[in-house]
């Protein structure tokens, strides 16, 4: 997302959040759903809610929404505490994974039936449905009933009619998911844009980690009702603070081993006998002689056939396979104690000029900022 | 267009033609002959042996006489209109009776609702007749209903059921009730929880949300449902002899009687013509319904 380096509300200690999860807990019989939970949320965010289905990121949507009620813990919307206001009182409108479109009625119908339920005076109702459907670019389809639309266009209904009543809050569960990759990649962008004229926050749901990367202004890592990390897509991409949320999100090296010293935000990690430590950024929460593990990224991994001499972090290894993408190759290197090591580069020359082949054996090396040790 | 197909095509106009249309011409026939006290009892008959002449002789002997008879006697617009009335409240109170049913087993856990279903279709594995024989036990003055009732103290004496228009409502309901709860269970089970959920965050109450999505989409299964009830309800000649009173007036009552009383088959034959005209409306009505559904099913 194009971030305006201005919005950053989260890191404002005077900003008032639009939605304020305060110690929320949701169980289902045994099963803690949503385990004490502390979340703010910002107007004008757009913000992704990720993680493998079951970590109970649609429970919490859910409860925005007022389908689901907090076992313990207090919702408040824009101040308002959410425990005694139903689904239809609430100034939040959700786009349905399954869009959700009432198949007896017309586009047009679909998109007025809130409006309709609403305090809008009826001969203004027309003009409203006219705009959402210029929004999403759906004028001419006004009269087709659902069955008659492609998945793309139902999913644009969906969202128009969601955002129809101009609700201060969007939340939308796994939007994309029925669509194509190439169509969901272009309604990404036009989410982004729509959002943006719009001013509305929006939450997502999403299982996909490259949409929560592309749309979000912040995203919140989750797993197992908890809230891994919350943070914007580069920093969580970049500086992930569990072995979790670094191998959630993109491609990641693990690399096993225990803290040996740990400056302040410099520590190395020992990982093999007789190899030197590696040195990378330290996370949070480290002990000398805990247990870590070393996380890279493959991209930040150089490879070369002589040993690079200006870097503290470099091994030896032997190719063991090469994966050709065509924009960028894989080269995965076979380290002397058996790890296994990806590392990524850009084909900016033609593949026949390739100086490394299988079996070659090589150098990986990265800087001492490419990486994170984090507590295993 | 090759043979077989023209075969398969064929196959039901070959039907309607033995097994509606024939049949109906002779019913319509008889309808413009005249009573006769005869074997069978209504003159002309078609007498083959005179060739053409037979024919012509025949056809001249027909008239409009018994239609005309229906309409002089007001007992026969009486039968129409009181059946009419008597076949729409019963359909009403199946529907009543019905939503909530088809309702019930929609939400039931999924474990259930073969039972259920098999609940809804078990009394057809037994005759109609032995059921509604049944009710006459029920519903009688010494039977099970105000046994029961004058035991719990709840009433005194005996309530007056039997052979009154509440025992025949109570048997249409009773008989044609699967064929109200199958329709609507049919349309309700499509039904998606989400458009449920996405009414309610659009601004409907629980409420407004079951009227605007799950009674609007079960439409198309009421309808189908009245109609199944409605169409044969309003021929009905067994509940109405069996559970309604002298003064209970069905079409399909004074038919019968007309028929084996009075053996005057003309005049049963006239009522029986008038009947199915009637029932023509619905039924085109039907058929448009279903068709579409099937449109907008596509």
């Amino acid at each position: 997302m194009t971030i305006n380096p201005a919005f950053a509300p989260w890191l404002d200690p005077q900003a008032k959040p639009i939605i304020d999860f305060q110690s929320v807990t949701k169980n289902y019989g045994d099963f803690t759903a949503i385990d004490n939970i502390d979340l703010k949320i910002y107007p004008r965010e757009f913000f992704a809610l990720l993680g493998p289905s079951g970590c109970g990121k649609t429970t919490l949507m859910r409860m925005l929404a007022g389908f689901e009620t907090a076992t313990k813990g207090t919702i408040l919307i824009d101040g308002q505490d959410m425990a005694d206001v139903p689904a239809h009182k609430r100034a939040v409108n959700m786009m349905f994974q399954s869009y959700a479109l009432f198949p007896h009625l017309s586009v047009a119908d679909n998109i007025a039936f809130g409006l309709k339920r609403s305090d809008m005076p009826k001969s203004e109702i027309g003009g409203r449905v006219d705009e959402m459907l210029r929004l999403v670019q759906l004028g001419k389809f006004a009269k087709r009933k659902p069955h008659q639309l492609s998945g793309g266009q139902r999913q644009r209904v969906a969202l128009a009619r969601a955002l129809a009543k101009g609700p201060k809050l969007l939340l939308l569960d796994e939007p994309l998911g029925a669509l194509d990759k190439k169509l969901r990649h272009e309604t990404q962008f036009e989410l982004m844009d729509i959002q943006e004229k719009t001013g509305t926050t929006f939450v997502i749901v999403t299982h996909d980690q490259e949409e929560a990367m592309t749309v979000a202004s912040r995203i919140a890592v989750m797993d197992h009702g908890r809230l891994a990390q919350v943070d914007t897509p580069d920093r969580v991409y970049e500086v992930p603070n569990s072995v979790y949320v670094a191998d959630f999100i993109g491609d990641v090296n693990i690399i096993r081993g225990a803290v040996g010293s740990v400056d302040s935000d410099i520590a190395d990690l020992k990982w093999s006998e007789g190899a030197a430590p590696i040195r990378a950024l330290a996370g949070p929460d480290l002990k000398p002689g805990a247990r870590a593990a070393f996380a890279v990224r493959p991209e930040k991994v150089g490879i070369s056939q002589s040993e690079p001499t200006d870097m503290h972090n470099r091994v030896q290894g032997r190719v063991e396979d090469i994966a050709y993408l065509g924009n960028m190759s894989m080269y995965f290197v076979r380290l002397a104690d058996g790890t296994l090591v990806k590392a990524q580069v850009a084909n900016v020359r033609r593949i026949s000029r390739r100086g490394i082949t299988w079996d070659d054996q090589v150098w990986l090396s990265w800087t001492d900022t490419a990486g994170i040790i984090l507590p295993d | 267009m090759n043979v077989s197909r023209k075969f398969l095509i064929g196959v039901p106009y070959v039907w309607l033609l033995i097994l509606f249309l024939i049949p109906f011409l002779i019913v319509f026939k008889i309808a413009l002959s005249d009573y006769a006290v005869s074997i069978p009892p209504y003159a002309p008959t078609l007498d083959l042996a005179n060739g053409w002449q037979g024919i012509l002789d025949l056809l001249s002997g027909l008239d409009f006489e018994n239609f005309a008879f229906l309409l002089d006697d007001d007992l026969y617009w009486k039968a129409y209109l009181s059946s009419v009335q008597i076949a729409a409240t019963a359909t009403l109170l199946t529907l009543l009776v019905g939503f909530p049913i088809a309702y019930g087993m929609v939400n039931a856990p999924d474990e259930w609702r073969p039972s259920l279903m098999m609940l809804v279709i078990l009394p057809f594995w037994t005759s109609f007749l032995i059921r509604v024989y049944a009710w006459i036990g029920i519903l009688s003055n010494e039977g099970l209903l105000n046994s029961f009732l004058l035991w719990l103290g709840v009433i005194s004496e005996p309530l007056i059921i039997l052979n009154t228009n509440i025992a025949v409502y109570i048997g249409i309901v009773y008989t044609y009730l699967p064929f109200m709860i199958l329709p609507i269970y049919a349309s309700l089970e499509k039904l998606d929880a989400s458009l449920l959920e996405a009414a309610q965050d659009l601004g409907c109450t629980r409420i407004g949300a079951f009227w605007a999505v799950t009674v609007h989409l079960a439409k198309p299964g009421i309808i189908a449902g009245c109609f199944l009830v409605f169409i044969p309800a309003l021929g009905e000649v067994v509940i109405p002899s069996l559970l309604g009173g002298s003064r209970t007036l069905m079409i399909g009552k004074v038919l019968w009687e007309e028929f084996f009383s009075n053996r005057d088959w003309t005049v049963a034959s006239a009522v029986a013509i008038i009947l199915l005209l009637i029932l023509v409306i619905p039924i085109v009505l039907f058929q448009r319904n279903e068709q579409k559904q099937r449109e907008a099913g596509q």
